[in-house]
């Protein structure tokens, strides 16, 4: 008989090591996977993991598309710490790059150096009230934040599809669904050239260190640890529920608006009906791969990132369906929470013996 | 083994029975990771015998009963039934061979009437008619006095426990197991059950008695064996020991009772209620109604109660955790009206609360107990600065309680879930006290903690008090009043009587007290065996 039996302490240092190990595992599984399709296991890895980032350009791209996940998941891990679920940063987003994008767009002959930081701004309160829907009706009417936020994702990205159809759509852009390129003012500068490395690489380390240093050292930090692992201690603390619902929705909102301006004035450029290929999403994925913790944010968005590029070079390189990028998401899930699982708990085989442990 | 060889084989003889015995436990051993909960334990009980089993919390008590009733099997060891070796499987095989067993607490449907939760228990269903005669039956036999078709609900605990032991007397059981079956109870229902558990033993039940509540085992039992750590480390009779003896004989070490010292004479009034009402927000909790009282600097009020007649909502009135909509000053902390203010601001006013429930209440069990420190210290004692934790003294903090109220840790970066009831329970009373607070409001102190540190929290409770802070302490457990309180008040549905002084005031008087508007009739005759309810 197989049974899990709870460890009684388990290693602090495990926690740390389990998802080096997760992605190990995903490396050898997703190896034999290759091989039983006829492929090199060797080469096909090389490929998935490898090739993407062999070169500085490949560098670029996965911060290009890290970017956007750390900023968002650093925002949402705060949020789930305080056991605030916001599922909408896909919506917070859009609301940011509608927000942001609409001034550049206002000033589209604009040179002036006020114009990117007004942007900023204006994005983190575009996304911070997206958010701040779900808050009020959660604090007022306490409606699920989880079905709130996720609806108005939807909201969202019909609002951008109606602008760039509509009223913001480039009068020289030959009838496309799309606004005018935004000017050089409204640009985020290349960080390195050659690539496409923007200013927002810098504010996602930014965001990082400030983000640890807000739950890690911070009393807002530690009441929201406190609301979320011991409401019932929150309360007799007066640590107030409502108003960590509050803060880490519009926390999070607004870095996810942040996120979307990062995208539309880096990569994009202008404004078009679709912006993000459900980074706002993905970053829930992250945030829990990085322990719900900033730096482990920061390598889990890197990690997140190269399973985006791998897949799009296994399928041109060796022909691969694209569902390849899916598949090697899942296999890294399970490996981690097979990991945290046995982190957390011993497989004991057969009868129990008299002493109960070993060690 | 065979029938006979149980008889002569195996287990420690405590003493030679005629027949074989009702139920006999030779070499019975459990581990958890980490923790033998029962270690080669043997003792026998007799068709008909009382048989105390006592123990610590977390003297292996439970795990025992847990593998009797079949919701665990033993990892080594046997128990014979009636001289023959079983394999208890199930509850439901236990029930099958005639075990019945009264949980500490109740599985009842609060919905539900008396009658229907009966049928919920049984093996077989039976037609409700026959089931109502039977019911009614038994009650009468045993004097349990018990309306089939009321609602949950709206019984005493006292009441609840009957249902249960109903259901257990309608298997005809051989051996009754009840688990701490009075923690519950008013004095004067306790006297009810021993009655009617005297009765079944004089008809031949066994009964596995486990308490350790040591006066109720000497007024009950005829025989003890004692648990310590997961081994069986004494046996007696406890008609002929004291409860000190009992007690020192549970911890291994001699029993040092508080010093009481000499009491302060009463300071200003600093905690002060005044017909305080309140709806509780709870489906089936207690509403408050009209209740006062104060509290001066130096003195220690008991609040005693059955637990669930508003004394959960008197607590969280007073630590600000609900809301209350009535007179500023129908809660007053050294002269300051405090009944809009939330928990921060009662805090500064120097009052500090610790609740019954340490686990995710009093403390978060995930959290170091440094962050526990912080976690209601961080204001009074400066732990924090511009809004960022200052590490350093933050743990000296902690260090600093774990040194001067002797809690076994690993330190400071312990998780608080990590450590024993009683170590938490020494380490939040410790955060409290250590920030020198003018009032402490304290709820069950020493609920669920061994015997060594509830009497050096009872201390600590006596020399904060002599520095003239004023303390409440809400407890169900009389003799925990008596120990330490001056003054003590009563609480039942949600009334609370007047104060009394501790020395003019007998055990019985709290009873009745306690006893309130629940009870039925036949209860509230007084028993003469109050005495022995005195402090060891």
């Amino acid at each position: 008989m197989i049974r899990l039996e709870p460890r009684r302490q388990h290693s602090q240092k495990m926690v740390y090591l389990s998802p080096l190990l997760a992605i190990f595992l995903t490396l050898i599984t997703g190896g034999i996977i290759f091989a039983f399709m006829g492929k090199d296991p060797i080469e096909a890895l090389y490929t998935f993991f490898i090739m993407p980032i062999n070169n500085a350009y490949g560098v670029g791209e996965l911060f290009v598309k890290a970017t956007p996940l750390v900023i968002i998941a650093v925002g949402l891990a705060m949020g789930f710490r305080a056991n605030v679920w916001n599922i909408g940063a896909e919506g917070q987003l859009t609301m940011g790059a509608i927000f942001g994008g609409g001034l550049a767009l206002a000033f589209y002959d604009s040179t002036s150096m006020f114009l990117l930081p007004g942007m900023f701004i204006l994005a983190a309160l575009g996304g911070a009230m997206w958010a701040a829907i779900p808050a009020w009706l959660r604090t007022r009417f306490n409606a699920n934040e989880i079905l709130t936020s996720l609806m108005l994702t939807y909201v969202a990205t019909l609002i951008l599809s109606y602008l760039v159809y509509g009223p913001w759509r480039n009068p020289e852009g030959f009838s496309f669904p799309e606004s005018r390129p935004f000017p050089d003012a409204a640009l985020l500068p290349i960080i390195y050239d050659g690539t496409r490395v923007h200013l927002g690489a810098v504010f996602a380390l930014l965001i990082v260190a400030g983000g640890w240093v807000l739950l890690t050292k911070s009393v807002v930090g530690f009441q929201l640890r406190v609301v979320g692992q011991a409401p019932q201690a929150a309360r007799h603390v007066g640590f107030r529920q409502k108003r960590m619902v509050w803060f880490t929705l519009l926390l999070s909102g607004g870095l996810s608006g942040l996120a979307g301006l990062f995208e539309v004035a880096g990569p994009i450029g202008q404004l078009q009906p679709s912006i993000s290929p459900g980074y706002g999403f993905t970053a829930i994925i992250v945030a829990f791969l990085g322990r719900l913790h900033p730096i482990g944010i920061l390598f889990a968005g890197l990690v997140m990132a190269l399973t985006y590029l791998g897949g799009e070079l296994a399928q041109i390189g060796l022909g691969l369906p694209s569902a390849v990028t899916g598949l090697f998401q899942g296999i890294l899930l399970f490996f981690l929470l097979a990991c945290d699982v046995l982190t957390k708990y011993r497989v004991r085989f057969g009868a129990v013996n008299k002493s109960g442990e070993a060690a | 083994m065979t029938a006979i060889s149980g008889n002569t084989t195996g287990a420690v003889k405590q003493r030679t029975g005629s027949g074989p015995a009702q139920l006999e436990i030779c070499g019975v051993t459990k581990a958890f990771p980490g923790c033998l909960a029962n270690d080669n334990i043997s003792f026998r009980i007799e068709p008909g015998e009382i048989h105390a089993l006592l123990g610590e919390n977390g003297a292996g008590k439970s795990t025992l009963v847990k593998m009797i009733y079949g919701v665990m099997q033993a990892d080594a060891g046997e128990l014979l039934w009636e001289g023959t070796p079983v394999t208890i499987a199930s509850p439901h095989d236990a029930r099958e061979m005639g075990i019945g067993l009264v949980f500490q607490h109740f599985s009842l449907f609060e919905t539900m009437t008396v009658l229907e939760n009966i049928a919920l228990a049984m093996n077989d269903v039976r037609d409700m008619a026959v089931l109502r005669q039977q019911v009614i039956e038994v009650e009468k036999t045993y004097g349990l006095p018990l309306d089939p078709d009321r609602h949950v609900y709206t019984l005493s605990v006292g009441e609840r426990q009957r249902i249960e032991i109903v259901r257990c007397l309608l298997q005809n059981p051989k051996l009754l197991i009840l688990d701490e079956p009075t923690s519950v109870l008013t004095p004067q229902e306790v006297d009810k059950l021993f009655e009617t558990l005297r009765r079944l033993s004089s008809e031949g039940c066994a009964i596995l008695y486990i308490s350790h509540k040591l006066h109720e085992v000497q007024a009950l039992c005829e025989h003890a064996t004692v648990l310590r750590g997961g081994k069986v480390v004494d046996t007696c009779d406890p008609r002929a020991e004291t409860a000190k003896s009992m007690a020192e004989m549970m911890i291994g070490q001699k029993l040092v009772s508080p010093d009481r010292g000499v009491r302060p004479a009463p300071g200003d009034v600093r905690l002060s209620v005044k017909n305080l009402s309140l709806v509780s927000d709870q489906q089936f909790g207690t509403d408050l109604q009209d209740i006062s009282f104060e509290v001066r600097g130096g003195q220690i009020l008991g609040v005693a109660g059955v637990a669930g007649n508003g004394q959960n909502e008197l607590f969280q009135a007073l630590a600000g955790e609900t809301e209350i909509h009535g007179a500023p000053d129908c809660i007053v902390i050294d002269k300051q009206p405090v009944a809009g203010f939330g928990p921060r601001r009662r805090r500064r006013l120097g009052a500090a609360f610790v609740p019954e429930e340490r686990n995710g209440h009093g403390a978060v069990p995930n959290m170091s107990l440094a962050e526990n420190g912080f976690l209601t210290a961080f204001r009074r004692m400066a732990l924090s600065a511009r809004g960022l934790i200052r590490e350093v003294p933050t743990r000296s903090f902690a260090e600093g309680i774990i040194k001067t109220f002797d809690v076994r840790t690993t330190g400071h970066g312990a998780e608080a879930g990590s450590l024993s009831g009683g170590n938490l329970q020494k380490f939040i009373v410790g955060r409290e006290i250590m920030q020198d607070p003018g009032v402490l409001v304290i709820s069950q102190p020493t609920w669920g903690v061994d015997a060594g540190a509830a009497s050096a929290i009872h201390q600590a409770l006596l020399d904060l008090a002599a520095k003239g802070t004023a303390v409440l302490v809400i407890s169900q457990d009389l003799d925990e009043i008596y120990a330490i309180c001056d003054q003590v008040v009563v609480m039942a549905g949600g009334k609370m009587s007047a104060a009394r002084n501790m020395a003019d005031v007998t055990i019985d008087e709290i009873g009745l007290l306690m006893g309130g508007l629940h009870d039925l009739n036949g209860d509230l005759a007084p028993k003469q065996d109050g005495g022995q309810h005195d402090p060891a």
